[in-house]
């Protein structure tokens, strides 16, 4: 057993390949969502109509302009230059003010504000409308406080995430899906290695135990995945000031169990392929797809067609995603996630037992 | 423990409608060096995997160190040694971790059981540190074969261990396996070189998956039934279609520079062959002859079982 776990860290610590995917892949992954791929909104043109004129509609106006967000695009009129300039590609998103905006907020009727985005890029625009939203949200809560006057608009806040930081959404899926990649599929391929290189023939005229086997083999990867998780919430802390509100070593477990998870479902992939190439395939197409389309790291959950959200749920990651996110941003603990804490072990428990009754004890 | 360390009757199995064994029956007594003798494709992988608990037979029974391949696998598991016919050590690991692998796979204690590696490890022991993958063919099968060594099996099973290996190697190879012989170690192993197969102590020929013969190598060149003529000369194919022409020859096979051409006992003269072959313009360099080899009898077997 021990000389079992020795061989497997000599098989990883002399491969190029596999160092690369284990340390270096981490660290370019965290930095490119972190720099790159952000999807944070920025100097993004939006236009106003405003028939009022009056200093409510300047006030909320200056404090759009003023937020960094968007750049003033060019003024239009009516309603129904709107869609020609949308065409033309000027504008992101239009602020339609009400007609005699700041008469009506005097009288205590409620003035309309429309938000038009173009929603040709729906992710830009739900996040456009959602800070403007913010924006007019915080005008009014001044403009309440000073007059008392009555609050017209729904108090919208920007919850957990007041700065809308792309990172910090990205860290807790980019962790997800780092483990997940690293572990299922390191495992899945070392496994499926000894298939075709002969090796497991002689494993298997031993009296190692399928348990053994498996043991040894996940042992070292529980241990580099657990280094790399540290790695990458050390660089997302001090690089991204991504926060940990919740407890770290709550975070630390959950991560192992996470862990723990991904490793055995590599190796139930690999107990079903015969060589590195479908052990590789079967880990891209059924574990890493899924995990980035399906966990709510990219696309939330709740907008997904229906059949899609039921899938979700049997995604690992969907629930672990839930779990780093609540203990970083949100600071919370078990007893807010402990049935996704139940699910994870269950998930883990059954892929154990599966993989242990798959593995074979001859050559097919 | 009875005799027989190894003992099979009616194997038999199936890889979808080819038949990749054929109702085999055979027994290997303790401490002997059974050789199995057969072309490729003949069936001796799916035997030895069935041997070695790696593969179910469709039907039949066999038993090896005592248990039975199929209920018993575990426990014979820690009795047998095996070597695959492909190289099967982890190339990335030099020669002392692989073996210290596999002594620790099997709880053996290398010290221990040193004196039955000895020989070929320590030909191979100024290479320690060097990775498996980099080791000359010979070398490897003999690190190979310490390695199935290092728990002292009770039965050693050994797929074609010196095919692609040099003939140097290839002796060596077997000096130490006649060595393990002798202290105690059954041994069954396939080769497809002939001159291999007189160093067992029984062989059995096997092709399509049946058995064609088993025996000592001795009795099985003693029972050949025909008289054997070793001819030479410049063209051996040219010598080999004129052999056939004449009515007496039944067999003409090629052995190298020679052609074996197999008659009838007192049919015909080594004058008469060289004299037939003149006359039709061959000029033979060699006609005498030979007693038959293990390959002779192979081949005349395989004729028969085909026709």
């Amino acid at each position: 057993m021990k000389r079992f776990v020795i061989k497997e860290f000599l098989h990883i610590f002399r491969d190029v390949r596999s160092m690369v995917i284990l340390f270096g892949m981490p660290l370019v992954q965290v930095l490119l969502f972190g720099y790159a791929i952000t999807n944070e909104v920025k100097d993004v043109h939006v236009s106003v109509v405003d028939p009022s004129h009056d200093q409510v509609t300047t006030a909320i106006q200056q404090k759009l302009f003023a937020s960094g967000y968007f750049l003033q695009g060019e003024v239009l009129y009516s309603q129904s230059e709107i869609e020609e300039s949308f065409r033309k590609g000027r504008n992101k998103m239009v602020v339609v003010f009400d007609d005699n905006f700041a008469q009506k907020l005097e009288r205590g009727e409620i003035p309309s504000i429309q938000l038009i985005a173009d929603a040709s890029d729906p992710n830009t625009a739900n996040l456009l409308v959602n800070y403007a939203n913010g924006i007019i949200a915080g005008y009014n809560q001044s403009l309440s406080v000073s007059t008392n006057g009555p609050v017209i608009v729904p108090e919208i806040r920007m919850m957990y995430n007041p700065a809308l930081k792309g990172v910090f959404m990205f860290v807790p899926g980019i962790i997800t899906i780092l483990l997940m990649l690293v572990s299922a599929m390191m495992t899945s391929i070392s496994i499926a290695r000894e298939k075709e290189l002969g090796t497991m023939e002689v494993l298997l005229v031993s009296p190692l135990k399928p348990l053994h086997i498996i043991a040894g083999k996940v042992m070292p990867y529980v241990l580099l995945s657990f280094i790399n998780a540290i790695s990458i919430l050390i660089l997302s802390h001090y690089v991204f000031g991504v926060p940990v509100n919740g407890s770290l070593a709550l975070l630390l477990a959950e991560s192992m169990l996470f862990i723990v998870l991904a490793l055995s479902l590599g190796i139930f992939i690999s107990t079903v392929s015969n060589n590195q190439q479908t052990a590789m395939m079967l880990s891209m197409f059924a574990l890493m797809l899924p995990t980035i389309l399906l966990s709510g790291f990219i696309f939330p959950v709740e907008n997904m067609p229906v059949v899609l959200q039921w899938l979700s749920t049997i995604m690992p990651p969907r629930w672990f995603i839930l779990i780093i996110k609540s203990i970083m941003l949100k600071g919370t603990g078990l007893a807010y996630f402990w049935k996704e804490t139940l699910i994870l072990i269950a998930m883990t428990l059954v892929f154990i037992l599966a993989s242990v009754k798959k593995f074979k004890i001859r050559l097919s | 423990m009875s005799e027989y360390a190894i003992s099979c009757s009616g194997l038999s199995k199936f890889y979808g409608k080819t038949q990749a064994l054929d109702n085999l029956n055979f027994s290997v007594k303790q401490g002997e060096i059974f050789g199995f003798i057969g072309p490729d494709g003949a069936g001796k992988t799916t035997l030895f995997r069935i041997l070695t608990t790696l593969l179910l037979a469709d039907s039949g029974n066999a038993r090896v160190a005592g248990f039975d391949v199929v209920k018993d696998y575990k426990s014979l598991r820690k009795v047998l040694g095996y070597m695959p016919g492909k190289f099967s050590l982890y190339q990335d690991l030099t020669v002392e971790e692989n073996l210290a692998f596999f002594a620790g796979i099997f709880k053996a204690d290398i010290k221990e059981n040193y004196y039955l590696i000895k020989d070929i490890y320590d030909q191979i022991a100024p290479f320690a540190g060097r990775r498996a993958g980099k080791l000359s063919g010979g070398m490897k099968q003999k690190l190979a074969l310490s390695c199935a060594l290092i728990h002292k099996p009770v039965v050693l099973v050994l797929d074609e261990p010196t095919t692609g290996v040099d003939a140097v190697s290839r002796r060596e190879f077997w000096d130490m396996l006649i060595r393990l012989k002798k202290e105690g170690i059954t041994i069954i192993v396939a080769t497809p070189y002939m001159d291999e197969a007189i160093l067992c102590d029984r062989v059995a020929l096997i092709q399509h998956g049946k058995i064609l013969v088993t025996d000592t190598p001795s009795v099985i060149t003693g029972t050949y039934p025909w008289k054997l003529f070793r001819v030479r000369s410049d063209n051996t194919l040219n010598l080999i279609s004129q052999l056939k022409k004449h009515p007496e020859i039944h067999s003409a096979d090629m052995f190298g520079e020679y052609v074996h051409a197999g008659t009838e006992h007192g049919k015909l003269s080594a004058e008469e062959i060289r004299a037939f072959l003149e006359e039709a313009g061959t000029v033979t360099t060699e006609v005498s002859e030979i007693a038959a080899g293990i390959e002779d009898c192979f081949i005349d077997l395989m004729r028969k079982e085909n026709e």
